[in-house]
């Protein structure tokens, strides 16, 4: 009996019917594309995305040279010299974060006792030459200032959660 | 005006035809195109994605772009691949899939070419299509494109077995060779009821899905799968050629489409004659309804190709010897017997 | 028309000595499908288009990429092919002059018998050959053309057994019973609560 209705079953297609039904309801479903540049997904404070310097209020620089992120930092993206300021103070000669060797893993933020090195949420962005793939201290300054209201905002946001 | 009446009439014809060869041509090339675009467009709305919507308003410019891309890259000629066989056999491939619409009925009086055995014309040429395949994969010199090619010529040749027996059986029931009489062979006041897929359901099915299978075209697609032999037969193809071979497998969908339309849905008939009478407007045949049949089963060709996972090569086998050619010739037997009864209202 | 003829006589014999010549097997089974094809226009300048069609259908559709098929799977070596040559070429010439013989007799004869039929006379647009073949086949040559059909299905089975071993001990899937599996026989849904966390 149960063997006639196997046989039943595979010769009015059955199941290849049922299948069809399922594809054929999906093509009526709503669709969940995103249409990137006028629409985009939400991001999330944590986000990693390219690398910035912070200052402190008073315009000083955060960073005092002390190397955790270099030591910390698995893919070895991270360069560091140092010297001793004008002021007296140990400050960075070099600090260069080479974008392509960078895995974004964030280790470098977790690891920074000022946190001077953060990762922002910019992502889209790119390069165009050879070299520019290396941040330098003034570019991750640069980027540093321009956004520091989202950075902090988004620091702010996260910190219950640290 | 002038100038046409100064050319001599044996000329006239020939420039006729030829424009009616080109209107045709320019025709299935431009459905080949948007092809490529529903294609990408029905299976992205059954992945509950968009498709292309990008070039043009909703991306209704993608096939020129897609071919414009194809047209301007380089064509690589494998080194000790045979470089003549390498080059012929994409327009081998796409030769036939635009030769049988010669004798395809476009609308009630209209054929290129009126010949008494268009069937045979048709199976003669589908079968043709497999040179390409097979001297695609030899020429190119490559173990996956030469796999591709063996796997295709013998899935291909398995299925025209069923394919034919099917075509008999439309042969039978409709007394005739010519594409154009097979579809008036179906006209009758019972409208879609009196079409051929009725008294020749599993014929109809067994045909369309060994149609499938003769496409190359998913869930049969094992000449190119990209699974296991990345791409088959076509694996060295790039640019012109490898644009060619991607036309020629979509001119055959829509060819394959078209034939099952008239073999079983009856062409350019009505589905209302009976209900609406031949002057009304939904009840007169016409190349509109041709179209609508052709694209019913160009959806399903993409409905099936989002639905089903990949078959077995050993199991395609084992479907096309030993299940499609005994249903076949069993259901000859019993349309010969409906014939022999006169089963109204197909055969009375 | 007689242009014509002559364009796809020429390709014809052209494509049947090029069979024989080529070096590399594959292009020789290329030149016989060309071959037929051109013997196929031939068959439709004679308006017996259903010959013609059915030449392409049968032998360049199928038996021809039957052979593609085996000729390609074949690492055939042209050496030790051509290593019998001088062998075989006394049989070959015996062949090719019996051939010859026989085809300059059926082409006298036919010289002769056409004279006695008179002109050909070029039948009507509506004329339908493959409904006289058929008319004729399954009246006045019935028993031949079954015989014909026994014959061939003789040698299907006889080619099958002849090349059907069943070997013991070989593994090979039974795709009938991979095909009947049922979810039920191999999918069992068990529902258990939640276990106490740890």
């Amino acid at each position: 009996m149960q063997a006639v209705r196997n046989i039943l079953k595979t010769f009015f297609l059955v199941e290849l019917f049922a299948g069809l039904r399922l594809t054929l309801r999906n093509l009526f479903k709503p669709k969940f594309t995103v249409h990137y540049p006028e629409e985009k997904t939400p991001q999330s404070p944590r986000f990693r995305g390219l690398h910035a310097q912070r200052r402190y209020a008073n315009g000083e620089e955060r960073c005092i040279a002390c190397k955790l992120c270099e030591a910390v930092c698995p893919a070895l993206a991270i360069t560091i010299e140092s010297d001793v300021a004008d002021d007296g103070t140990r400050r960075t000669t070099r600090y260069d974060i080479d974008l392509f060797k960078c895995i974004y893993c964030g280790f470098c933020e977790e690891a920074c006792p000022v946190d001077a090195i953060v990762e922002t949420r910019i992502h889209e962005y790119h390069m165009e030459r050879r070299g520019e793939n290396i941040m330098t201290k003034d570019k991750l300054l640069a980027v540093g200032d321009k956004y520091e209201a989202m950075i902090a905002a988004d620091k702010a946001a996260d910190a219950r959660y640290r | 005006m002038a100038i046409w009446e100064s050319i001599p009439e044996q000329f006239q014809m020939v420039l006729i035809i030829l424009a009616q060869v080109l209107a045709v041509t320019i025709v299935v090339t431009l459905c080949v195109a948007y092809l490529t675009l529903a294609e990408r467009k029905v299976i992205g709305y059954i992945q509950n994605r968009i498709g292309p919507n990008r070039v043009g308003p909703k991306g209704l410019l993608q096939p020129f772009a897609d071919v414009i891309k194809l047209l301007l890259k380089e064509v690589v000629v494998p080194s000790s691949a045979n470089r003549f066989l390498f080059v012929i056999a994409p327009l081998l491939s796409i030769t036939p899939a635009l030769a049988a619409w010669a004798v395809m009925p476009l609308f009630p009086g209209f054929t290129l070419a009126n010949i008494n055995a268009g069937l045979l014309y048709v199976l003669a040429l589908t079968s043709l299509g497999v040179y390409g395949v097979i001297l695609a994969g030899w020429a190119s010199n490559s173990k996956y494109a030469f796999l591709g090619a063996m796997r295709s010529a013998a899935q291909i040749v398995a299925y025209e077995i069923a394919m034919g027996f099917a075509l008999v059986a439309v042969v039978m029931a409709s007394g005739s060779l010519n594409l154009g009489e097979i579809v008036e062979a179906q006209a009758g006041g019972a409208g879609l009821l009196n079409w051929f897929w009725l008294p020749l359901f599993p014929l109809f099915v067994v045909y369309f899905i060994s149609g499938v299978a003769e496409t190359n075209r998913a869930p049969f697609d094992v000449a190119e799968g990209e699974s296991e032999i990345v791409a088959g037969f076509h694996v060295e193809y790039s640019g012109v050629t490898f644009a060619i071979f991607f036309l020629a497998e979509y001119a055959n969908m829509i060819l394959i489409s078209a034939l099952t339309a008239v073999f079983f849905l009856g062409g350019w008939l009505s589905p209302f004659q009976g209900l609406f009478g031949e002057d009304s407007v939904l009840g007169a045949p016409g190349l509109f309804w041709f179209a609508l049949k052709t694209a019913f089963f160009l959806f399903c060709f993409l409905w099936f190709r989002a639905t089903f996972p990949r078959y077995r090569y050993d199991q395609i086998m084992r479907l096309g010897w030993k299940i499609f050619i005994p249903v076949t010739i069993v259901w000859i037997f019993v349309l010969g017997a409906m014939i022999a009864f006169q089963v109204p209202p197909w055969f009375a | 028309m007689e242009i014509l003829f002559y364009v796809f006589a020429t390709v014809l014999v052209g494509a049947a000595i090029g069979v024989i010549t080529a070096r590399n097997p594959v292009h020789s089974v290329l030149y016989l499908v060309l071959a037929f094809f051109n013997s196929a226009v031939l068959w439709l300048l004679l308006e017996a288009e259903f010959l013609a069609i059915v030449l392409v259908l049968v032998y360049v559709g199928a038996v021809m990429v039957l052979f593609l098929f085996v000729v390609m799977m074949l690492d055939v070596n042209v050496e030790s092919v051509k290593s019998g040559f001088t062998r075989y070429a006394p049989v070959g010439v015996l062949v090719m002059v019996i051939i010859a013989v026989e085809l300059a007799q059926v082409i006298w004869v036919r010289h002769m018998g056409l004279r006695g039929v008179g002109e050909l006379t070029p039948m009507p647009a509506d004329y339908n050959n493959t409904r006289e073949l058929g008319l004729l086949l399954y009246t006045e040559y019935f028993y031949a053309f079954e015989l014909a059909a026994v014959i061939l299905l003789v040698a299907i089975v006889a080619a099958i057994s002849l090349t059907m071993r069943r070997r013991p001990g070989l593994k090979a899937q039974d795709i009938a019973r991979q095909v009947g599996v049922r979810r039920e026989d191999r999918v069992k849904l068990v529902k258990m609560d939640a276990e106490e966390r740890q």
